[in-house]
């Protein structure tokens, strides 16, 4: 089912010295339960079709859809989740978590609990009272995540989320991540412009071409096993085939 | 939860390490102190052996004498009040008004571009010079006094403010943003916290600062306080007088900074 619709997406930036295009007709779809990633050169526009799809920039013209409806009626569908986890702190973990619940006025017994449980299932339930700087960076960026899906978001948008972390990191938070999306069965859309950490994470990886980025070619990932962790699938036979083809795509489209 | 473990475990190494720190703390503050009691030891010396002449330096004794004859006939504590009272209002106010103009300010970006070069020029003026018209209209008296003081600390804890407020990420903006949330809250939940540690350096800086208002102000209007026991002193030619009065306002101005420090231990621990 087509959960969200990218139609005709275009935007210009427009700067004193002139005006850039940054993003030309850009469509696709992201059907329900997916997880897709976005990837592209360096500046093409990434973040920029990421804050259009979430209703925090204005496109110039075209319209995203949710569910045939336009999503600026259904901004509180959608979950958002930084390159930085930009915890509070002078807030606990606690404090941070629902942050965005007390902000829309959501925090009840019902919501606390629900934050209470996230906390408990991904194992920062001891850490409730502690401060953000002492935490390592995955679990921050799991505190992140769990503040993003406290407020019961049907489509996440991760915006390069692992690319603050150190390599080593890197790779334990992207299985964290995505185990955690998995079982919360969340919609999810990640930019990126790291070639492995799309193919380990997404079920289909779409290319965008340097500005001014048009969509060059969708990818669908296919490991044959649904049930293989980031991880596993970076040592999968499978996994470099797909990196050889992505790299010749993008480097295409840098040219 | 360690911490009481750890100390038990402490290497010899470590405990070397420790003492090292700790002498190392020692000797400067005996330093410190050494240093005082000398300068005041030499001075008195100096003046009893009429090296320096004491009707032109005073002497600590002198300083001492006239510190207890003004406790004697009552007037000391008046004077301090006085001074200390003008101080606290005019930099408590001082950075209140700054802060709240600097709220203003940034929740406006348009008012605050257009204001930004008055900002920029009312910094750079030396406040003091201000001082006779603000006399002139708010009358020769306490009130002027105040106003002299807050005058002096406002513009540059605006200035300070601001420069912090507008320094925050502005992605975490962009957070609260995904929240939707409004103008007063992104203040309340990001701007108010993330601004503590500015709002107490600039209050630092605004005791240092309100010191030169008020002494300023009670040199111009003053019948009481320490700057007018100061200005006194000087024409009636009792330098013990005013040795007095500048030794007080050192231990003085020494204490409401330790307070504030103090306030800003207290309020910023954990955050970091």
């Amino acid at each position: 089912m087509c959960l969200l619709k990218i139609s005709n997406i275009s935007m210009n930036y427009h700067s004193i010295k002139g005006e850039t295009q940054a993003l030309n007709n850009i469509n696709f779809e992201v059907d329900d339960g997916k997880f897709i990633s976005i990837l592209g050169p360096s500046g093409c526009g990434k973040s920029t079709l990421l804050n259009i799809m979430n209703g925090l920039l204005e496109p110039s013209s075209g319209y995203v859809l949710y569910k045939g409806e336009s999503i600026k009626n259904n901004l509180d569908k959608i979950g958002y989740m930084f390159q930085k986890d930009h915890l509070f702190e002078w807030n606990t973990v606690w404090e941070n978590v629902i942050l965005g619940l007390k902000i829309k006025k959501q925090l009840n017994d019902e919501s606390k609990e629900r934050a209470n449980a996230l906390l408990d299932n991904y194992g920062l339930l001891r850490f409730k009272n502690h401060y953000p700087s002492e935490l390592s960076g995955g679990m921050r960026q799991r505190v992140a995540l769990i503040r993003t899906l406290a407020l019961k978001p049907e489509i996440l948008f991760l915006d390069e989320p692992f690319s603050a972390l150190d390599y080593q990191s890197r790779l334990l938070v992207c299985d964290d991540v995505y185990n955690i999306i998995k079982t919360e069965k969340k919609t999810t859309i990640m930019v990126t412009h790291d070639i492995a950490e799309a193919i380990s994470i997404s079920q289909k990886v779409i290319i965008l071409s340097k500005r001014p980025s048009n969509v060059k070619i969708e990818i669908p990932i296919d490991f044959g096993n649904a049930d293989l962790t980031p991880f596993q699938r970076r040592k999968n036979p499978l996994f470099s085939d797909y990196f050889n083809r992505l790299w010749k795509e993008l480097d295409q489209s840098n040219e | 939860m360690s911490k009481k473990h750890e100390i038990h475990l402490f290497s010899k190494e470590h405990e070397v390490y420790l003492k090292k720190v700790k002498s190392t703390k020692r000797k400067i503050v005996i330093t410190r102190v050494l240093i005082l009691v000398i300068f005041i030891a030499s001075w008195q010396i100096a003046a009893s052996l009429k090296w320096i002449d004491p009707f032109l330096t005073s002497s600590p004794s002198r300083v001492i004498k006239s510190f207890i004859s003004l406790y004697e006939d009552g007037s000391l504590f008046k004077h301090i009040g006085i001074t200390c009272y003008e101080t606290i209002l005019g930099f408590s106010l001082g950075t209140i008004l700054g802060a709240l103009t600097a709220i203003i300010l940034w929740s406006f970006p348009f008012v605050s571009k257009i204001l930004d070069p008055y900002l920029v020029v009312l910094n750079a003026l030396p406040k003091v010079a201000l001082a006779p018209i603000i006399i002139f209209w708010i009358g020769n008296g306490m009130p002027a006094i105040i106003v002299i003081a807050l005058l002096i600390s406002v513009v540059t804890t605006i200035i300070s403010v601001l420069t912090g407020f507008n320094e925050i990420d502005k992605e975490k903006i962009m957070l609260m943003n995904t929240f939707r949330a409004s103008k007063m809250q992104i203040l309340r939940y990001l701007i108010f916290p993330y601004s503590i540690p500015i709002l107490i350096s600039a209050l630092k800086i605004n005791v240092g600062l309100s010191w030169v208002g008020v002494i300023m102000g009670e040199f111009l209007v003053a019948k009481n306080g320490l700057g007018f026991l100061i200005v006194y002193g000087g024409q009636v030619a009792q330098l013990d007088m005013v040795m007095m009065s500048i030794v007080t306002l050192s231990i003085i101005a020494f204490f409401m900074y330790e307070i504030v420090a103090f306030v800003e231990k207290g309020l910023v621990k954990e955050k970091n």
